[in-house]
């Protein structure tokens, strides 16, 4: 009798706890984080997985710290959700951290948790998406909790290159918390609701006497904008998930295979009579390069990444007959589309990305060259322009270039040139590869001469336009810019089975 | 240099490739149908089924066209059928516009600002000598009525496809044409010839004429100085105050009485005359929907006349035309009252922008019509020749807003572009292309929509039909007002007159206003391409084993939101398309959806609907554009709409510190400078848009932080110009 009431007692307990665990800290914290605007951690999971589809790890794991009276507090699965489930039927691992239990903060248990669903999704090479809203360590824990991040940095740098990690910041995530985003392929943020910052805005003050709001330190707007730590900011909690929604769609599961391929209404061979008015005649007027973009492209669906920062570079998502590709472009529009610090940096993260997971890359260039200047020299332009350099020459996935203006001197051979093993590289009839523009070239080989006009008429002829590149085979083909779309479905068609590797290598150095 | 350079190889093999294009694209999506050198078929017949010309008579070798756009297209195009090669001339931000490319030659004769091309004479001529042509065509505006041009032409011996100089001059002068007018018979707006001298004379005049009567001055404009008196004592009160207004604002203050016609409409007769003092007129055109005196919709014939006064007006017009020596083809404008009492306006000696309405009923080309007089031939048309043939109706497609002001110009760039072609009865003059640019330089015209039935109603369907499919993208345009006015009480009707806007739209154009159950209908229509969406999403070619199938839903509930209204709706799937419930009202929708092109062709409730997706993000955001006007609407399932009632709205920012560009233009003047304070309503700049000045004033009394342009500058929509603190 008593083995039955035991049993019975047992399964209510189960019952009582599972209900604890899916309140968190309690339907008064609940409120509150509802007035921030802002969703409960199980709430986000369930609108970024498909209905129904997840499946909950260690719901009833707990805490063990002892002090400051923490053995009271105790709450099921504590301050983290963690599971996997599906986004359009693609398998996905999920940490959401919760900020009504502890204000999400992280203990050894929500380490272990994290660490969890990240081994079994190296297992089975499966994306991890993390959901951020934590006030940081917890600090009655002390230094459990810091090797609780130093556990979640390992795994971060682990799976890198191996299964896609993505972060979205929905909340505040201060201190060591930041590195783990940092260490992930993609991290989004949510508009007026969270927060990336090394240290917040009173430490700041008491250091360095500074005043700065928490929204101007690390809010969205400045991650976006300035410092180019995070990829894309979203309107509010909803907006986000649903595109992140979206964005999974984009990658593939692991390193090991192809992204998804969509079923496209956009016919491959269409042709695009918009692009051969695009550039405008004179080679010194702007153009907006997503006109290029958005024309060649499947429905004219672009996922721009950064598209607040550097904008003198365009990279972002794309589909061509409803294959993932990474948009590669420079921007006339800003900066006459010049290779500067930023951009360097924030192309060449992105071509690794897409080199890293089978993504093929297309690049359209219109670049003047790289920005001159103390202050891009100073800030070390040779070093970071290296870096985009680096990343086309190392990239072996599928490499389709159409130079639709300028290609000036250095920045020319960066942007994923024949030289650097571009796969198939096309010039507009537009196209002008030269050293540099005619009247610094004119200034330089005809110095002091009387009619510098003359020689740059001469220099123009030579060189500003396909020809001095095409009979040189640097370029493929002059095509009609109409034909672009038709002709980059076609080569993606036969590349889709290069087999390209580069020399074995622990680790490749690159400049940093 | 380099421009001109590249230009010769580029062009040749672009209208190559513009020819290969034509034929490559005709056999893949119907909507992509799309050559510029369309011509239209009337339901079994050719366009200009009744045009006559003798099969071996004399014809010019080589036509220059000096314009550009639609009209040098529509020149360009009737050479083209006649076999005479023609000369585009073109600015150099026209280089690549279509009238450029297909033309047999093309001259650049100067920078974008037509000063400085369209409107150099000098170059123009140069041109002429250097191609050789025989003759010009002027097209409208421009040089059309310039008296100087026609004559230098003349010197030169080359033909201009227009009037002589005389009968310009004569038409071009208001007074003088009234006279010429009165002599040839034909009804004028009854008033006095010369100035009012006082008060009491003005009263005297008034009674004469009889009531209402307007009082305007000499030097009068822009509706200064203007007043409508409907007895004795508002005459006295008008006169005196018109003649006040006329002192401060023009230093004159002659006064002008005649009488006032009101609610008018605006109908015009096209005439055609050859060399040989022939006269033909090729009867009416309605023009009464008008904006701030520009046309909006024409429609031809008129619903108004009866054959009695159609005659009484051709006979008119071509009295006047005769009395002047008239040699081309005109349009005399009369003024009509509610009685069918016509008063004549003006003559206007150019080809007009409506005539293609008029060519669709009486199957004539009125180009080569002039083409033919200009060279020296006869018509070949008797009066009786010219029947009225069905029902044509007009729509002038503007890149402009018209919410504001009923039009105000926008500009950019035609991102994606399909005249509705592939509807028969319908003919686009345009001369413009997927990837051209609208730009401040010129007139903000698309497009020249024109549909043909054989009687209005047919007309107005097919009109109707072809604004839903007509797909621009890029700029901003004026399709909502255009497919509102078609659906209007009135205009179905035919009651219209010069008032009609301001009378229909008494507080501005505010979109169509959908019923509830229209509303109802489109968050139908939207649940259908929102599980397009959704379903697409989770489908992929290359599914690998270990991809967890979904359940194949058959049922949704899902949350539309149209602006801020909320609606709910219940979906389920049959066999042949979706049964969705809104409110209390059922719709089965159907048809196949794709997102290759904006335009979806849908079956509701058994009736054709034409939906566009202007812009689409996976997250279940659309802005869809549903009978002209576009609605942003946001499909949800229930559990994120529910979850979404979590989310802050968000703080608008206070743009009364900020004066920003309220449409794309240059920058004339900036009145103010950082520091300088500004008092509320105080102009801080002057942007100059489509040939207007626009003052841009100041929301606070603040002092200006920062000046971010300068004169000179061109600016964006929505660019802040200065800031305030």
């Amino acid at each position: 009798m008593a083995n039955v009431e035991l049993t019975l007692d047992v399964k209510r307990r189960i019952e009582t706890t599972r209900q604890q665990a899916l309140l968190g800290g309690g339907q008064r914290r609940i409120d509150v984080q509802h007035k921030k605007g802002k969703l409960t951690a199980r709430e986000r999971i369930q609108l970024l997985l498909d209905e129904d589809s997840f499946v909950e790890y260690d719901m009833f794991l707990e805490h063990n710290c002892a002090d400051f009276g923490m053995e009271k507090q105790k709450y099921p699965g504590d301050s983290v959700v963690t599971g996997r489930g599906t986004i359009n039927g693609r398998t996905a691992f999920v940490f959401s951290q919760d900020f009504t239990v502890f204000g999400g903060s992280l203990s050894g248990a929500h380490a272990k948790k994290v660490c969890k669903i990240m081994d079994q999704a190296m297992l089975v090479g499966a994306p991890v998406i993390g959901l951020n809203d934590s006030g940081g360590a917890r600090i009655q824990e002390g230094v459990e909790s810091l090797a609780g991040y130093a556990d979640i940095f390992q795994r971060n740098v682990d799976s890198s290159g191996v299964i896609p990690q993505i972060s979205m910041i929905m909340g505040p995530c201060a201190g060591g918390a930041v590195y783990s985003p940092a260490l992930t392929d993609f991290t989004f943020m949510v508009k007026d609701t969270s927060y990336l910052f090394i240290t917040g805005p009173d430490v700041v003050k008491s250091i360095t006497n500074e005043d700065v709001t928490q929204e101007e330190l690390g809010g969205a707007k400045t991650h976006t904008q300035v410092s180019g730590v995070a990829h894309k900011a979203f309107e509010n909690d909803v907006d986000a998930l649903l595109n992140l929604r979206e964005f999974f769609n984009y990658l593939p599961l692991n390193n090991k295979e192809a992204s998804p391929i969509r079923a496209c209404d956009d016919p491959w061979d269409r042709l695009v009579p918009g692009l051969d008015t695009v550039v405008p005649l004179e080679s010194t007027a702007a153009y907006d390069m997503h006109d290029v973009i958005t024309g060649i492209i499947d429905e004219q669906e672009f996922f721009e990444i950064m598209p607040s920062y550097a904008k003198n570079l365009i990279v972002g998502f794309a589909r061509m007959n409803g294959r993932t590709v990474g948009i590669v472009g420079n921007q006339p529009k800003v900066a006459a589309g010049c290779l500067d610090i930023n951009a360097s940096v924030k192309g060449a993260r992105f071509v690794r990305f897409c080199d890293a997971f089978n993504i093929p890359i297309i690049t359209f260039v219109d670049v003047p060259g790289f920005l001159p200047g103390t202050s891009q020299e100073y800030g070390g332009i040779i070093r970071h322009g290296a870096k985009l350099l680096y990343a086309f020459a190392e990239a072996t996935v599928p490499k389709v270039t159409v130079i639709t203006r300028k290609g000036y001197g250095g920045a020319y051979d960066v942007m994923s040139s024949k030289h650097l093993r571009g796969d198939i590289n096309y010039a507009w009839p537009t196209a002008e590869v030269a050293v540099m523009g005619a009247k610094a070239a004119v200034s330089i080989i005809f110095r002091g001469s009387k009619n510098p006009q003359e020689h740059e008429a001469e220099y123009v002829e030579k060189f500003a336009n396909p020809f001095p590149a095409a009979v040189r085979g640097f370029v493929d083909d002059i095509i009609e810019p109409r034909t672009t779309r038709m002709r980059i479905n076609k080569d993606l068609s036969v590349l889709a089975d290069k087999k390209l590797t580069n020399p074995w290598k622990k680790h490749s150095n690159m400049p940093l | 240099m380099a421009a001109s350079i590249r230009l010769q190889g580029y062009k040749s093999s672009l209208q190559e490739a513009l020819h290969q294009c034509s034929k490559a694209v005709t056999g893949s999506h119907p909507l992509l149908k799309r050559t510029i050198y369309t011509t239209m078929k009337l339901y079994d017949r050719e366009q200009y089924w009744n045009d006559r010309c003798k099969p071996d008579e004399a014809k010019f070798n080589k036509v220059l066209i000096a314009n550009r756009g639609e009209i040098a297209c529509r020149v360009i195009n009737t050479c083209r059928r006649l076999g005479i090669k023609t000369v585009a001339v073109h600015s150099e931000a026209d280089s690549l516009a279509v009238h450029t490319r297909s033309a047999d030659e093309a001259i650049c004769i100067g920078p974008a600002p037509s000063s400085e091309s369209y409107l150099r004479m000098d170059k123009i001529l140069q041109a002429i000598k250097d191609t050789g042509a025989e003759a010009v065509h002027p097209g409208y505006g421009f040089l059309s009525e310039n008296t100087t041009f026609a004559a230098k032409l003349q010197d030169m011996g080359v033909a201009f496809v227009g009037p002589n100089s005389e009968s310009i001059k004569a038409m071009g002068d208001k007074i003088e044409s009234k006279r010429i007018a009165e002599k040839a018979g034909v009804n004028l707006i009854p008033g006095f010839d010369g100035a009012v001298k006082d008060a009491d004379h003005c009263i005297e005049l008034a009674n004469k004429i009889g009531y209402p009567v307007m009082i305007k001055a000499s030097a009068g404009g822009g509706g200064k100085g203007m007043r409508i008196a409907r007895n004795d004592q508002e005459a006295r009160t008008s006169f005196r105050l018109c003649t006040e207004e006329a002192k401060s604002s023009f230093g004159d203050d002659r006064m002008l009485i005649e009488k006032y016609i009101e609610n008018p409409r605006h109908i015009e007769i096209q005439v055609l005359c050859d060399k040989h003092g022939n006269s033909l007129y090729l009867h009416e055109r309605e023009c009464s929907i008008q904006r701030r005196n520009q046309k909006v919709i024409e429609e031809a014939p008129s619903t108004f006349l009866d054959e009695e006064t159609r005659k009484a007006m051709g006979d008119q017009a071509c009295r006047l035309a005769n009395a002047v020596g008239y040699d081309s083809a005109g349009t005399v404008e009369f003024l009509v009252d509610k009685n069918k009492n016509f008063y004549f306006l003006e003559m206007n000696t150019r080809l007009q922008v409506e005539h293609p309405i008029t060519e669709m009923i009486t199957g004539v080309d009125i180009v080569h019509q002039m083409l033919r007089v200009a060279k020296g031939h006869r018509l070949l048309h008797a009066q009786e020749n010219i029947p009225i043939d069905g029902w044509a109706i007009e729509c002038r497609v503007y890149a402009e807003d018209p919410f504001k002001n009923f039009g105000m110009p926008s500009i950019g760039r035609l991102s994606r572009y399909v005249e509705p072609l592939h509807i028969a009865n319908t003919r686009c003059d345009s001369g413009i292309m997927e990837g051209s640019e609208i730009s401040i330089y010129y007139d903000p015209m698309i497009c020249k929509l024109v549909t043909y039935g054989r009687n209005r109603g047919l007309a107005r369907e097919t009109m109707i039909q072809s604004l839903d499919s007509y797909v621009i993208k890029g700029v901003t345009h004026n399709i909502p007002l255009l497919r509102d006015i078609l659906t209007e009480k009135r205009f179905v009707e035919g009651d219209i007159s010069t008032n009609y806007l301001p009378e229909v739209f008494p507080d501005g154009f505010k979109g169509k206003q959908l019923s509830i159950t229209e509303s109802q209908e489109l968050a139908a229509m939207a649940c259908a391409i929102y599980l397009k969406d959704e379903e697409r999403a989770a489908n992929f070619i290359n599914m690998k084993a270990s991809h967890i199938p979904i359940t194949a839903k058959t049922k949704w509930a899902l949350n539309v939101m149209i602006g801020k209204t909320r609606f709910m709706a219940q979906v389920a799937r049959c066999a042949d398309g979706l049964k969705v419930t809104v409110g209390d009202n059922n719709f089965d929708v159907k048809g196949s959806l794709s997102f290759a092109s904006p335009l979806m062709d849908l079956n509701v409730n058994g009736e054709q609907r034409l939906l566009q997706v202007q812009l689409r993000n996976s997250c279940g955001k659309y802005e869809l554009r549903f009978f002209g006007t576009v609605y942003p609407v946001q499909v949800m399932s229930e559990r994120a709409f529910e979850l979404s009632q979590h989310m802050l709205e968000k703080k608008q920012v206070d743009t009364s510190a900020l004066v920003m560009a309220p449409m794309p233009g240059l920058l004339k003047t900036v009145s103010v400078a950082a520091g300088d304070l500004v008092a509320e309503h105080q102009e801080v700049c002057v942007l100059e848009a489509m040939k207007m000045q626009n003052s841009l004033v100041s929301a606070k009394v603040a002092k200006v932080k920062k000046v971010n342009f300068k004169a000179g500058d061109t600016v964006n929509e929505g660019d802040v110009i200065v800031e305030l603190e």
